[in-house]
């Protein structure tokens, strides 16, 4: 009766009703593929009615159905993306224990702004401890939610400002929720009030994780769990699609757990800091010299990835003592102090690769290749040991295969699939829609991948921690690790120098990142094309910004040379070091 | 470059079309349907706020790529093409249209006008108003196809006509696609806009059923409504139709006269100029003097020896009788700074008179009497035809010397 729609054929307004519950047009006798739902007050009162057709959606759901709730299916998500990790070597105290506390913390601080809004929440909750619902199979017992909710039944209800307001909103949404959402409270989490604290989002899982990560000290940098994400190796885009076949989405459950994007380094990295003063957490375990995350070693690491000698190690490690950034203080994390900058260990270590070639070459786009030159005349002439170091030699085979990788990167991303096959709605009104959608689609997509000869994509590469490999064993020359450094080191008073006497910097002052955001501005045509080069080096293995490494040099910079800077308030590009 | 660091589905699917863009460029087609396979899911909503379908691009590119690829086939097209009809119907008779032009280029003259007949049924509540621009294409080619049916029935009549043999069931058929045709046709050209085919099947099915008057009717409808845009075409349809009709000399000046003024370089105008030669009116012969120089002023005609030949004759006819040369003068002031580096350069000399003797010899003859004997191009072709013992040349040397002083009076 209330459907106005024109009908498909015909485009005429004019329905009746079949035995079944269909809406058939009276004009051209096409019947419709949708059926309607009701969900009306009226229903009770309405006796008139005949056109209910495939039942009323009342609490109990007749779709085969349970309830659940959002942060059910978030736990659910950082379930998987535990099982990935341990999967790829990460210990499985980080499932067991460590992810799974902090999780029932973030529970415990945000349950207190949350379920008690109104009393008809908590009769919810409750009506979900009775039923057991499928999250409650996990191995570590009951589900915390289960747990929390009985506490607080008990405890002081506070009372949210908008008490009072919120009650009527409530009573409409008990009913609109469950037509909006599949999860009870999907619509009542996106409603919630922004300044309210940490909504827990998609990408904030893997905020969660890199937390989890980082108390175990394991040997997994932020960039390489997000290129882990990105390589599908863990699951983040579409991962509803392990959500269990009782777990209905639709509606708003969609804008929470379907993420149309990459989570962002610096997204995810900031929100684990808020995070961990959140929940209150205590000083992080020590990160020592012998920890995967420490400068020197991830120092190591990296050189070898960019196919650098060895020896340069030995300047890491004396530029890291120099400024102090090997101390456990400065690289612990201690959550909620604002007053110091918190470490990006990743970029932190490339950082410093980078201020050692700045040191050694100068990488002003002249004196690199001068020495180089210098370093290939007496190569010639070099019989004993190693060959020594050509800057020339290795900027031509690291190009070479980083062109080549960066192309293949972009096409790629290019051909990213985001659809699984786990199709969603909107609402039941959609559904056909998109199911014929999903056909046709389906369809093009195997007429089209016949001509070009693949149909899907090729399978995800084998995770590894190194993206680029060199070996030794390569008789081309190509493999760098064991050159000598002699070619543009001296001799000065028993101890081995650099050849080169000047230093650049990169900007004479830092920024203040509260008011502009950033600690130094990067564009590629202000700096030296080599310079440029590296830093596009490591942005592409840490697959972040260019800007942000550059910072990351700026700072420790300022640091190297912070007594010559605070002496002389005036400084040119040149630096005596 | 493509380095995003931002990555979402947008952006993603951005990338993607750009390669697609890319690979169609350099007619990689296999590289293009490689990465059209997985654009394709960009058809399906995102989640986020703002929705532009992608359907027209898929469409238009898919097409491309399927009529270029090689292991490609029109079944391969058909198909797909039934997929886009589905995919938006604010499309719907545009995608048929279109088709239809895919299938009428490969041939397929049957399931062009089937295709055509599906959609011309078709509806769709608003949106059969909304597309009536559309709809109204698509009822004109069918008749268009209708024309060309009649035209096979009409060949196999006369065919068998010719072996004494008479058709019923074909002449009926004949008449019913006429029938079918003129109802189409006259609809279309009705409104203004350039419908040169239309107009021709449509005054050609008039012709054969003996409806002059309304054949010259449509005709002159089509070249002198001024709502219809500028259309040298229906005025050279016109000239066609009279001209067949034997209509009298003054109609076909009429409308050569405004196609000279629409189009002076067109090819008619040499016709045109011959007529208005052979005039006895004195305003006409002006005419045609002042058509053939204005058809020379055109590049393409710079090596015509029939144009040259026309004002040659004219000119030469002019200077004999001694009246008029003041015509002459009056052409000569617009041209006399352009023409001689345009038309008598002495390189050009060389080069005509080893290509083409005829073609010097006309234009020596004019140069001599616009630029004197001592001009460039005239002197170095007489020398040259003196030299080849050309008969004819030195009759036009003899003739240009007598009449040297005519140049001097036109030159001044």
């Amino acid at each position: 009766r209330d459907f106005n729609e024109r009908c498909a054929q015909c485009s005429e307004v004019n329905w009746g009703l079949t035995d079944g519950g269909r809406f058939y047009c009276r004009s051209c006798h096409n019947v419709n593929e949708i059926t309607r739902e009701v969900v009306s007050t009226d229903f009770v009162c309405n006796t008139r009615i005949q056109t209910i057709s495939k039942g009323l959606r009342k609490p109990e759901k007749t779709d085969g159905g349970c309830e659940w709730y959002v942060c059910e299916g978030f736990q659910l998500v950082l379930k998987k993306q535990a099982e990935a990790l341990e999967a790829l070597g990460v210990c499985p105290q980080m499932k067991d224990e460590v992810l799974c506390n902090f999780w029932r913390r973030y529970l415990q601080k945000t349950k207190q702004a949350y379920c008690n809004m109104s009393a008809g929440e908590t009769v919810k909750a409750l009506s979900v401890c009775d039923s057991s619902t499928d999250v409650d199979s996990e191995p570590e017992g009951p589900s915390p939610l289960h747990l929390l909710s009985l506490s607080e039944s008990e405890g002081d209800l506070q009372t949210d400002s908008s008490f009072a307001s919120s009650l009527s909103k409530v009573s409409e949404t008990q009913e609109s929720t469950s037509v909006c959402s599949g999860s009870v409270d999907g619509s009542l989490y996106l409603m919630k009030n922004r300044k309210e604290k940490l909504r827990m989002t998609m990408p904030m899982t893997l905020s969660f994780c890199y937390m989890a990560l980082l108390w175990l000290r394991e040997p997994m940098t932020l960039s390489d769990l997000l290129r882990f994400v990105a390589e599908g190796h863990i699951p983040y885009l579409n991962v509803f699609q392990h959500f269990p076949e009782k777990m209905k989405l639709y509606g708003l459950d969609l804008k929470i757990f379907c993420v149309e994007s990459w989570p962002v380094y610096e997204e995810v990295y900031n929100k684990m800091l808020e995070l961990a003063a959140f929940l209150d957490l205590p000083r992080f375990p020590d990160i020592t010299d012998s920890c995967f995350l420490h400068p020197d070693m991830l120092c190591m690491k990296y050189l070898m990835e960019a196919n650098l000698p060895d020896e340069l190690h030995n300047w890491t490690c004396r530029v890291v003592k120099k400024i102090c950034i090997g101390e456990a203080d400065f690289l612990t994390l201690v959550p909620g102090n604002k007053s110091r900058r918190n470490v990006k260990y990743d970029v932190l270590a490339a950082a410093v690769i980078i201020v050692v070639l700045k040191l050694l070459f100068l990488l002003d786009d002249h004196y690199e290749w001068l020495l180089s030159d210098f370093a290939e005349e007496r190569n010639k002439n070099n019989k004993e040991g190693g060959p020594y170091f050509e800057f020339k030699k290795w900027y031509k085979v690291v190009k070479c295969t980083l062109d080549v990788k960066q192309k293949k990167l972009d096409e790629e991303r290019a051909k990213y699939l985001w659809r699984c096959e786990k199709l969603l709605f909107y609402s039941d009104k959609k559904k056909s829609k998109v199911l014929k959608r999903r056909q046709t689609v389906v369809n093009l997509q195997n007429q089209f991948g016949k001509l070009s000869g693949s149909v899907l994509p090729a399978e995800k590469p084998n995770p590894s921690s190194f993206q680029l490999s060199w070996s030794e064993e390569n008789t081309d020359g190509s493999c760098f690790h064991g050159h000598s450094l002699k070619g543009v080191l001296q001799e000065k008073r028993g101890l081995l120098t650099a050849m080169n006497p000047d230093y650049w910097l990169c900007t004479v002052k830092l920024c203040n990142e509260k008011t502009c955001g950033h600690l130094a501005h990067y564009r590629e045509e202000d700096f030296p094309q080599s310079y440029h080069f590296v830093i596009k080096l490591f942005s592409f293995l840490l697959r972040i910004q260019p800007s942000y490494i550059h910072d990351e040099v700026c700072v420790i910079e300022h640091k190297l040379f912070n007594k010559k800077l605070c002496k002389k308030p005036k400084y040119n590009t040149g630096l005596r070091k | 470059s493509f380095h995003e660091y931002k990555l979402n589905f947008k952006k993603s699917k951005e990338m993607c079309l750009s390669y697609i863009q890319d690979a169609m460029l350099q007619k990689q087609w296999k590289r293009a349907a490689e990465f059209l396979t997985f654009y394709i899911e960009s058809l399906e909503k995102d989640f986020s706020a703002e929705y532009t379908s992608p359907s027209e691009v898929i469409w238009r590119i898919g097409t491309e790529i399927l009529c270029r690829h090689s292991h490609s086939s029109m079944k391969e097209l058909n198909s797909f093409t039934e997929h886009v009809k589905t995919l938006g119907v604010k499309r719907y008779l545009k995608v048929c249209l279109e088709h239809t032009f895919h299938l009428l280029c490969n041939g397929l003259i049957d399931e062009a006008y089937q295709n055509l007949s599906l959609a011309e049924s078709w509806r769709f509540g608003e949106q059969t108003f909304i597309q009536g621009k559309e709809m109204k294409l698509i009822k004109a080619y069918r008749g268009l196809l209708d024309y060309y049916s009649w035209s096979k029935q009409k060949n196999i009549l006369l065919e068998h006509g010719q072996d004494g043999f008479e058709d019923l069931s074909v002449e009926q058929e004949m008449h019913s696609c006429f029938r079918k045709a003129a109802v189409n046709l006259q609809e279309i050209i009705k409104i203004p806009g350039v419908w040169d085919l239309f107009v021709k099947c449509y005054v050609d099915l008039l012709e054969f059923y003996g409806d002059h008057n309304a054949a010259r009717q449509v005709l002159s409808e089509y070249a002198y409504n001024s709502k219809f845009p500028a259309n040298p075409n229906a005025h050279v349809y016109l000239y066609q139709f009279l001209k067949r009709h034997g209509e009298s000399k003054k109609s076909l000046i009429s409308v050569l006269k405004i196609l000279h003024d629409i189009v002076p370089s067109h090819e008619l105008m040499i016709d045109f100029n011959i007529m208005l030669q052979k005039s006895k009116k004195r305003k006409r012969r002006r005419l045609g003097l002042e058509v053939i120089f204005a058809v020379l002023d055109y590049a393409g005609w710079k090596e015509d020896v029939k144009a040259w030949s026309c004002l040659a004759r004219q000119v030469k006819q002019i200077v004999i009788s001694e009246k008029h040369l003041d015509w002459i003068k009056q052409e000569w002031n617009s041209r006399k700074d352009w023409w001689p580096a345009f038309h008598f350069s002495r390189y050009l000399a060389k080069r005509n008179w080893q290509e083409n003797e005829s073609l010097s010899y006309e234009k020596a003859l004019v140069a001599g009497i616009l630029l004197g004997k001592d001009c460039k191009y005239f002197k170095y072709v007489s020398h040259q035809g003196c030299k080849a013992q050309v008969k004819r040349l030195r009759i036009l040397k003899k003739f240009v010397n007598k009449h040297n002083p005519v140049y001097l009076r036109i030159s001044g």
